[in-house]
This record gives structure tokens, C-alpha cells and sequence, in this order.
């Protein structure tokens, strides 16, 4: 059964409805089960969680995450290849709507801004660009890929959908790594947010996770975008992608994000604001559904949020990130898909997490693991 | 003629039809299977007849876990 | 108390029985009765031509019981595909408890061969229900290979041990998208509650039904034990509780 398919399994409204009247007791009984269902899962998304809850639920949350993970922190680097996009995304500062100033490196730039973070440490990258492949398709990608790949152990891409060749041909430069935000699950608000371009078929977008499994990518991230539509059963159904997922491609690890929409972001004004509150309750909940997951929380967030989420599950970070292309070496942030909260340095978070009590891990992974050469 | 019934040789008189030989050992029909000369049998199969140097084995459900 | 739902089908009951080693069939049919099983396991065996036996289906009611033969006696995969057609030939509905235990001294299953007499049984259509390890990973390949249940050891069939493969099992159901199915191994009604805490979706006994001097009873007190330990599951048990180790709460933050 594909994704797609187990989707409809689970209609919105009724999801909806489960989630916002689960009671006191029904998430009560929802906390202690072992392993959660997916009925379990929604009621712990309940605005009617009280804050007993919530702490019992942070607290199961945090000791899972030390079983699984010990005090590890994966910290990684978003590095910006291209903002060109044929997409009209209607919250996003690269859509096509938006006029900036457009850039895709060369790999002369590709080069130096790797190497820039990894004079700062970093091992895992994440290679980033929109939707325009005469400018940054898969040959570029390629060819970005060979010219960086030396400086660093790990590659991710956070790109346009590919068809399973393409995920085959990302795995075979050295990618290890997928993100891939549906944005949103709600197929209608999905096509209202997403009018024009290629990113306009749902369909294609939900099932490339599974094309990249299928191709033998060794790790698949998974999220929405906070705060666009309904984020209850955003979140949910995110839980049930991962789920899918990690049942389905068993040799890969399953991550899932955070990202949450803030205020007037892009001139766009969201559908709802996530609050603290209900971030830290996704996070518990999604740890208690998915133990062995990676939780990522980007420097979207503010030091004082990350600094007090940093127990309660999440095992991956970026740090010191620049969101435009060419960022780390020019300072030219104008071209910059979002603007970052965290603006701590590398460095800083490096201390921030031993102090406490935190390994910071710059690399947990190397293709020469796998005897290829490099 | 000579048949090799769950691995003992049997010598009958005249040619038999699987069921026929499943009157003479007093079975039930639709309590057994058969595998003849290592095919398995469907139970339309049964008024097969059979030749001589036959191998069948005839199997039965019993207690088990 | 939920329904038990394996290949789309569903069952009232989590409680397997098997019909080995009973004193007489009476016995069985009470054991089976009592135990409110809907799902019965039988072997295959050759007929004893010199002395037939009276038939055991002519005991088991097929409108109140699924018919689940097994193969055991396989010693690889060849065998085991054999013995699942012969029970399908025989009238079976295509449903399969895959057992390969080539070991003669603990019947312990075959990792290797029941994975491949899996992926075999599957294409051909039969709904597999393995006997295996209680081994994570080759539950997945299992699951993988398109088996409608997984069903890890507890201890050695018949030795009435209890689960000794506590840890094996609870990640096997952690990670399962299958129904998991404890068989073997499970002596007191105690065991059997305990797989269903834990969250197992079934179990299946049969020793310790049949190796008792009133099975009637036997079949009554797992009934009992697997309802108890579904529906202490389902309420949720009550945490273990060790020492807090955050000095102050994890979410305070949220009020200060």
C-alpha cells in the first residue's frame, strides 16, 4: 500500500474531531501505553492536555531519547546551492512571485562555502535549492556534489522531488540524506498554497520519500509546515508519514522537522501560529510515537526555546546557519529564504551543549565507511 | 498390480481408481490428501486411476501446535 | 474486548490454540471450548494405513474454528512449501502456520529457511503466519516478505518456561506492522497475560492446555489471563516509577 493510500485511511475531519475531544482520560491512558496507536498518538496532540500531562509527557520523552540516543547532539549546516524556482509557493521567499536577487553558486562558490563549514567543524551538510533545473537540476546537484563532497562526511539534500532514477543517481554521488517537507498534508490547501509549477502536484511530492527509499537513501525527513493550515492534523499526519516510512524502508532512518511559521514571514501572514506550548507537545508526542527518530529543530527557533527543547527528544540542530545562497562567504543576506532566529555561532552551540552535559557529534557517518573510494 | 503406499509396497488384485483404494483401506475421502507420484491430488482427481509401480502418499490432519 | 485483526479478517479472540499431545480428543474439544480460541493449529501426518485413526477434523466444528495447519516436521523450506499445499489441497482455507525446526532437541525454527519458505508461500497466495526466533530483524524481513503475522518463541515449545525472550519481544512488537503472536513457551496463564501487557496482538499454547489433568479448566484460566493482560494494555498500565532524575520540571519553561 503506498502512502497515499494509507492517507485516506485517515480523513481529516475525523481526525480533526479525535484530536481536539480527546479527554483528560483518553490522553491519560494514551501516556502510559507502551507503544502508541495511531488513536493514542491523536489524543496526545489534544489541546486538552493539561500541564501534568504535558510534564509526564516531556518526562517519558526525554528518558526514550537518553535510552536511544544517549545526550547526543547531531549539529549540521544548511548550505544554500541555489534560490531559482519556477514554484509561486505562496509563503516561501524564493517563489517565483517574489523579486530578489536570483543566484545559483558556481562551483567555485559551492567549494569555498564548504569549506567554510568545515573550518567551522561541520561534517554534515545539507545542500539546498529550489525548483529550476536548467539552473540547479540533478547534473548540477552532480556535479555540486563531486566538488564538495571532500568536505564533509555526510551530504543531505533538500531539493526538488526527484523520480526514483534521480533519488538512485543522489545515492550513487555519495547523498545520504533526503528532506522533504509535504508542507502541508490538506490536498486543497496544498493546491491554493502551491497554484503554479511543479511543486503544484501533490501526488508526486507525497510519494517521493518512498521513491528515495526505494532507491536506498539512508536517511528520509519528513515534516510540515507549521502554522499553513490545520496543524493538529498536520502533525498527525506527519507521525503517520514517518511511521510509514520507517515500518516500510527499515534499513533507513526516519527523521522529522519542525519547521514553524512565524508572524508576517515573507509578507505572508500564516493560518495559525504554532505557540511554544504546542511545539514542545508535537515534539513529546512524535517521540513517544517513533522512539528511534531523529527530531530536528532548526535555528528558526530562538536560543531560549532550543536551549529548553534540547532534552525533551530532539537529536539533530543546525547552527550559525545562513539561509542564502553564497551566505557564509558574501554578506549579502538579501537572498535569504527566511531569516534565522538562533544566531549563535557554531562554536557557540558547541560549548552551549557540553555545558550541558550534551556531546556535541559533528560526524557520525562517512561514505569511506561503506569502503568506497572517495 | 503393485502399489507403494506411504512408503510400504502393497500388491492389490486389479486396477484401482484412487478412490476405489480409498474404500478398500476404509477412508475417508474427504478427510485425506494424496500425493501421487509426488503430485498433489485435488479431490476432482480422485477417480484417477491408478498403474502399476504407483507412488502415493495419503496424509491426514492430527494434533499439532 | 477489540477484535483481533490478521489478513483483513477478524477474530473475537487472542488466544491460539493447538491440538497436539491432548489425552484423548474430548480433551482437546474442551480445552478448545473453554478457551474461546477461534483459531486452532493441526499437523499433517501420513495415514497409518494398517490401523486409520479416527479422523481429528470430524472432532473440530470448522463454522466456530479457522483451521490453521501447520508444517511441522519441516526441516527446511522445501518441506515446509510441500506441507502447506497438501493442507491447502486438503480443503484448507490458504492459511499457513510456517514452522521449519530442523533442530530435533529444542524444535527451535530456522531463521534462514522459514524466510525463504515465507517469500514462497506468499507469491503463492497463502497467508503466512510464522513461527520464528525472536529475532528483530528477521522480523522485519518477515514482514517484509509479506507475512500476515510474525510469531516469536518465548521459550522452547513445550517447556512451559515463561517468556524468556522479554527484550527480543518487546522490540519485535515495538517496531512490528503486523500482528505479533507469542507461541511457545508459555506454561501459566500468568505468561500469557504478561505477552498481552506487554502488548502482543495474540498468543498461542498448547502444552500447557494438553499436559494438565483438567484441560477444560487449563482453557478457561488462559482465556482469563489473555483477556486480563488485553485489557490492562489497553487501560494503560501504570508507570514503573525510579528515581526522578530532573532536578526541576522539563516544562517549566512554558509558564515561567
Amino acid at each position: 500500500m503506498s502512502f497515499e493510500q494509507q492517507l485516506q485511511q485517515y480523513p481529516q475531519q475525523e481526525i480533526h474531531e479525535l484530536v481536539r475531544n480527546a479527554t483528560p482520560q483518553r490522553i491519560e491512558q494514551a501516556l502510559h501505553r507502551p507503544r502508541l496507536s495511531m488513536e493514542d498518538f491523536a489524543a496526545l496532540l489534544s489541546p486538552q492536555l493539561t500541564d501534568d500531562q504535558l510534564e509526564a509527557m516531556a518526562n517519558r520523552a526525554h528518558k526514550i531519547t537518553k535510552q536511544r540516543f544517549g545526550r547526543t547532539i547531531l549539529l549540521y549546516a544548511p548550505l544554500y546551492l541555489s534560490n531559482e524556482c519556477h514554484n509561486g509557493c505562496k509563503y516561501c521567499g524564493f517563489s517565483a512571485d517574489n523579486h530578489l536577487p536570483r543566484k545559483t553558486l558556481s562551483l567555485d562558490e559551492v567549494e569555498r562555502e564548504a569549506k567554510l563549514l568545515r573550518d567551522q567543524g561541520f561534517r554534515h551538510m545539507l545542500l539546498l535549492t529550489g525548483e529550476a533545473p536548467e539552473a540547479a537540476g540533478i547534473d548540477y546537484l552532480e556535479t555540486a556534489i563531486k566538488t564538495m563532497k571532500h568536505h564533509c562526511g555526510s551530504v543531505s539534500i533538500e531539493v526538488f522531488p526527484m523520480d526514483t532514477n534521480g533519488y538512485k543517481r543522489m545515492v550513487d554521488a555519495g547523498v545520504d540524506g533526503l528532506t522533504l517537507y509535504q508542507e502541508t498534508y490538506d490536498p486543497d490547501l496544498y493546491r491554493q498554497l502551491h497554484p503554479y509549477g511543479p511543486k503544484s502536484d501533490y501526488s508526486y511530492r507525497l510519494a517521493a520519500p518512498e521513491r528515495a527509499g526505494e532507491a536506498g537513501m539512508r536517511r528520509i525527513g519528513v515534516g510540515a509546515l507549521l502554522g499553513l493550515g490545520d496543524c493538529l492534523t498536520d502533525v498527525f499526519y506527519t507521525g503517520l508519514h514517518a511511521l510509514y516510512l520507517a515500518r516500510k524502508f527499515w534499513r533507513t532512518q526516519v527523521t522529522i522537522s519542525f519547521p514553524r511559521m512565524r508572524p508576517a514571514e515573507g509578507g505572508y501572514q500564516p493560518n495559525s501560529i504554532v505557540s511554544d506550548r504546542q511545539l514542545t507537545q508535537f515534539i513529546c508526542a512524535l517521540r513517544l510515537l517513533i522512539p528511534d527518530a531523529g527530531l530536528i529543530l532548526s535555528t528558526r527557533e530562538s536560543s531560549e526555546l532550543r536551549d529548553n527543547l534540547l532534552p525533551l527528544g530532539i537529536t539533530q540542530m543546525s547552527a550559525g546557519s545562513c539561509t542564502a545562497p553564497g551566505g557564509y562567504g558574501d554578506d549579502d543576506h538579501e537572498s535569504e529564504q527566511f531569516a534565522i532566529s538562533d544566531e549563535r555561532s557554531p562554536a557557540e552551540m558547541e560549548a552551549l551543549l557540553r555545558a550541558r552535559g550534551y556531546d556535541p557529534v559533528w560526524k557520525d557517518w562517512d561514505s569511506a565507511f561503506l569502503n568506497e573510494a572517495s | 498390480m503393485q502399489l507403494k503406499i506411504n512408503g510400504q509396497n502393497r500388491e492389490f488384485d486389479h486396477q484401482l481408481s484412487i478412490s476405489g483404494l480409498l474404500q478398500q483401506l476404509q477412508l475417508a475421502p474427504e478427510r485425506v490428501v494424496i500425493e501421487l507420484n509426488t503430485k498433489i491430488l485435488t479431490a476432482e482427481a480422485h477417480e484417477t486411476l491408478l498403474n502399476d509401480g504407483d507412488t502415493l502418499e495419503i496424509i491426514q490432519f492430527v494434533g499439532g501446535g | 474486548m477489540d477484535k483481533l485483526v490478521i489478513a483483513g479478517r477478524e477474530f473475537n479472540s487472542r488466544l491460539m490454540v493447538g491440538t497436539g499431545k491432548f489425552a484423548s480428543n474430548q480433551a482437546m474439544v474442551d480445552a478448545m471450548e473453554n478457551s474461546g480460541s477461534e483459531i486452532v493449529t493441526v499437523a499433517l501426518r501420513r495415514v497409518d494405513i494398517d490401523s486409520p485413526e479416527d479422523s481429528l477434523l470430524s472432532h473440530i466444528d470448522p463454522n466456530r474454528y479457522l483451521l490453521l495447519p501447520n508444517t511441522s516436521g519441516a526441516r527446511d523450506a522445501e518441506e515446509a512449501i510441500r506441507l502447506a499445499r497438501l493442507a491447502r489441497a486438503a480443503g484448507c482455507e490458504p492459511w499457513v502456520k510456517l514452522e521449519v525446526t530442523p533442530d530435533p532437541y529444542y524444535l527451535l525454527p530456522d531463521p534462514v529457511e522459514t524466510l525463504k519458505a515465507a517469500e514462497v508461500l506468499v507469491k503463492e497466495g497463502f497467508i503466512v503466519l510464522p513461527y520464528m526466533p525472536a529475532d528483530p530483524v528477521l522480523a522485519r524481513h518477515l514482514e517484509e516478505a509479506g507475512t500476515a503475522t510474525v510469531m516469536p518463541l518465548g521459550a522452547p515449545i513445550g517447556t512451559n518456561r515463561g517468556i524468556r525472550t522479554r527484550d527480543l519481544i518487546s522490540i519485535i512488537i515495538e517496531q512490528s506492522g503486523v500482528p505479533v503472536v507469542v507461541d511457545a513457551g508459555l506454561g501459566a496463564p500468568s505468561h500469557a497475560a504478561e505477552a498481552m501487557e506487554m502488548g502482543a496482538d495474540a498468543v498461542l499454547v498448547n502444552t500447557a492446555l494438553a499436559d494438565t489433568p483438567d484441560p477444560a479448566a487449563m482453557g478457561r484460566a488462559f482465556k482469563k489471563g489473555v483477556e486480563a493482560g488485553r485489557e490492562a494494555y489497553l487501560a494503560g498500565l501504570g508507570p514503573q516509577r525510579d528515581k526522578a532524575e530532573a532536578s526541576s520540571p522539563l516544562t517549566g519553561f512554558l509558564r515561567d
